[in-house]
């Protein structure tokens, strides 16, 4: 087991790398460059000592090393080009906390209702409980998220005046958000679980379990439900990952400092050292947390449980 | 005086599909004493499968119906009558049932100790200890060897014969009154089937259970049971006595069956005998006998009239027009004549 887990951090380092380089290389390949907006009102001179400074007038390998040396040396990405004197990994942390706050709020509530909602329509299959999850299933993955949260803001801020249109502050900046977020996971595990579950109960140890007297409702809960959240672990990966980087448009619309905000403001203004800051931070944790699903799986299916002598 | 455990009457078993409604079981008679082994035989969807799990009321209420006039009498109480909550206590406690492959029937995600375990605390209310205890009795009872460690294994750490080993310790786990053993070894290879077949045996004995084993191989019938019923279609068409059956059985039916099944004294390049064609669909009426468009013994009043039962004894009973007093006489065929080599 031990083994096993060293194995995998390795590789995440590999692919860590890997994304670094691409990111480094693409990005400096996009015309333009984090001084473009200043640099037409510069004299010239002045304009020249600032890529001197930044060192981007070098060839774009020179820089490349340079930027490893930094991360290596020091675990240092550097300040923001755009706004010299603050530090990248600052800034990333201090909205991610932001981000990360907001997401896991719609992450935990989308996936336990999506996760009862499933249950409860496979188990009624073909009637009108079944029925009307689909419909706000369908509803949850068709209509984009911004009517979502547009129409939010109109009934609870303009007609009912309950709760706040935007802004950050207290919780309850935060319930509109998070209803807004929370429906595509609502929609995505309820489809999911009850397909799932559709699967487990014509297996055959489900009879097997009604046939010892094991009670209905306990027939799902002992026997139904683990089988059937098995796969559905598996997509839960990259959305623990998402929520840490935010949604762009949620924190667009209601006005949240969150990751998100600031990775796409970022590629607007070529800020190549916060790009790279969030891309690897998100690829961090984008393969961390499918570490963490790999490993969780095991702990729920003993079939697949690494084994110990490996 | 022998007492009567379990009691069925007129089962009529249909499934609502797309196409019709198939009738899968077409009013099935018949009673089980205490610690008897009764065999239901028959080929595939004859209706086997669906009268064990109508007895326990494990068929899904829709597409499978009931129809009204069945009755299923355990100890004096009719099943079919009774509420959710007598119905998991009559699951497991009064009846239980082991299936067909052991492979699928475990669930994957529990270990086998605590699949045990579970119809343990539910019907005789034992604590964790108590029941993990009671558990490791089982599974020695069984026959696995180093039970104590097996318990915290999963299914998939188990080999065929050894599943089916754990099934058996859980559907004896509350010492039913009848066990119910739906193809117990038609997934398990001939050597497993053997020891699978003897472990049941030595286990009625210890238990006093009465079996009902559905089975389409008449080799594990001929060494289990006491009474055989042989379905086709739907239908009870002979039932005897093991030896009945064996010896003197006078349905055509009874008699493709005996005869394809390989015997030690087949001669040379002799042929097995298959029968030929395939069982009527179950969506459309039967007109006549069920068997007549495969009967070589086929008359003309087969095709029309239903044939009433007739009696040979006590114990042994058929619907066959041959068994009227104008028809042709018919001998049991050769191979089946004159084989009590026991």
């Amino acid at each position: 087991m031990g083994k096993y887990i060293v194995k995998r951090i390795g590789y995440m380092f590999l692919t860590l790398f890997i994304i670094m380089t691409l990111t480094f290389f693409l990005m400096h390949s996009i015309p333009g460059d984090p001084l473009a907006h200043m640099a037409k009102k510069l004299p010239e001179q002045i304009r020249l000592n600032y890529y001197e400074k930044y060192g981007l007038n070098k060839p774009v390998i020179v820089q490349y090393g340079k930027f490893l040396k930094n991360i290596f040396t020091k675990g240092d990405f550097g300040e923001s080009l755009r706004y010299p004197g603050r530090p990248v990994t600052d800034t990333i942390l201090k909205h991610a906390k932001i981000s990360g706050k907001l997401g896991f709020q719609a992450l935990f509530i989308g996936v336990t209702i999506g996760i009862v909602l499933g249950i409860v329509a496979a188990l009624n299959r073909n009637r009108w409980p079944d029925y009307l999850v689909m419909f706000i299933a369908i509803l949850g993955v068709t209509v984009p998220v911004f009517i979502i949260a547009a129409l939010l803001q109109y009934v609870f801020t303009v007609k009912l005046e309950l709760l706040p249109t935007f802004g950050w502050g207290d919780f309850k900046h935060t319930i509109l958000p998070t209803i807004a977020m929370c429906f595509g996971s609502i929609a995505t595990y309820a489809r999911y679980m009850r397909s799932n579950v559709l699967e487990v109960i014509n297996q055959d140890y489900i009879l097997t379990a009604q046939a010892k007297g094991v009670s209905p409702f306990n027939v799902v809960r002992k026997h139904v439900f683990r089988n059937a959240i098995l796969p559905a672990i598996t997509i839960l990966g990259p959305q623990i990952a998402g929520i840490f980087t935010g949604s762009f448009v949620i924190e667009k619309i209601f006005g949240i400092p969150g990751l998100g905000f600031y990775y796409v403001s970022a590629i607007n203004d070529r800020d190549y050292t916060m790009i790279i800051g969030t891309t690897i931070f998100f690829a961090a944790l984008f393969v961390f947390s499918q570490l963490i699903v790999d490993l969780l799986y095991g702990v729920v299916d003993p079939r697949i449980r690494v084994s110990n002598d490996k | 005086m022998v007492e009567k455990i379990l009691e069925v009457k007129n089962l009529q078993v249909s499934f609502h599909t797309y196409a019709g409604e198939v009738r899968a079981v077409r009013g099935i008679d018949f009673d089980l004493d205490k610690g008897e082994t009764l065999a239901l035989v028959g080929e595939s969807g004859c209706g086997k499968t669906v009268t064990a799990k109508a007895i326990m009321r494990l068929l899904k209420v829709p597409p499978a119906e009931i129809k009204k006039g069945s009755e299923i009498i355990f100890n004096g109480e009719d099943v079919l009558k009774m509420s959710k909550k007598r119905l998991s206590s009559f699951r497991g406690e009064d009846i239980s049932m082991i299936f067909q492959d052991p492979m699928t029937s475990l669930n994957p995600t529990m270990t086998i100790g605590n699949q045990i375990m579970e119809s343990l605390k539910i019907h005789k209310k034992l604590n964790k200890k108590e029941a993990e205890k009671e558990a490791i009795k089982l599974l020695e009872l069984v026959n696995i060897p180093n039970a104590k460690e097996r318990i915290k294994s999963f299914p998939h750490q188990l080999s065929g014969g050894m599943r089916q080993r754990v099934m058996i310790a859980i559907a004896l786990s509350c010492n039913p009154k009848i066990l119910i053993a739906d193809e117990p070894t038609t997934a398990l290879d001939v050597t497993i089937q053997a020891q699978i077949l003897d472990l049941l045996k030595e286990l009625k004995k210890e238990f006093e259970t009465a079996i009902i084993l559905v089975t389409h191989d008449l080799g594990v019938v001929a060494n289990f049971a006491d009474k055989i019923q042989v379905m086709y279609a739907g239908q009870v068409v002979e039932r005897g006595t093991r030896d009945e059956i064996f010896y003197n059985s006078m349905h055509p039916y009874t008699w493709a069956l005996l005869s394809s099944v390989p015997r030690l004294n087949t001669k040379g390049k002799e042929e097995l005998y298959a029968l030929g064609g395939t069982p009527p669909d179950l969506i459309l009426p039967l007109k006549g006998c069920p068997f007549s468009s495969r009967c070589e013994h086929c008359m003309e009043i087969c095709l029309e009239e239903k044939p009433e039962i007739t009696k040979l004894s006590d114990t042994h009973s058929l619907s066959c027009w041959l068994q009227h007093p104008y028809a042709p006489k018919t001998e049991r065929p050769a191979v089946l004549r004159g084989e009590r080599d026991e």
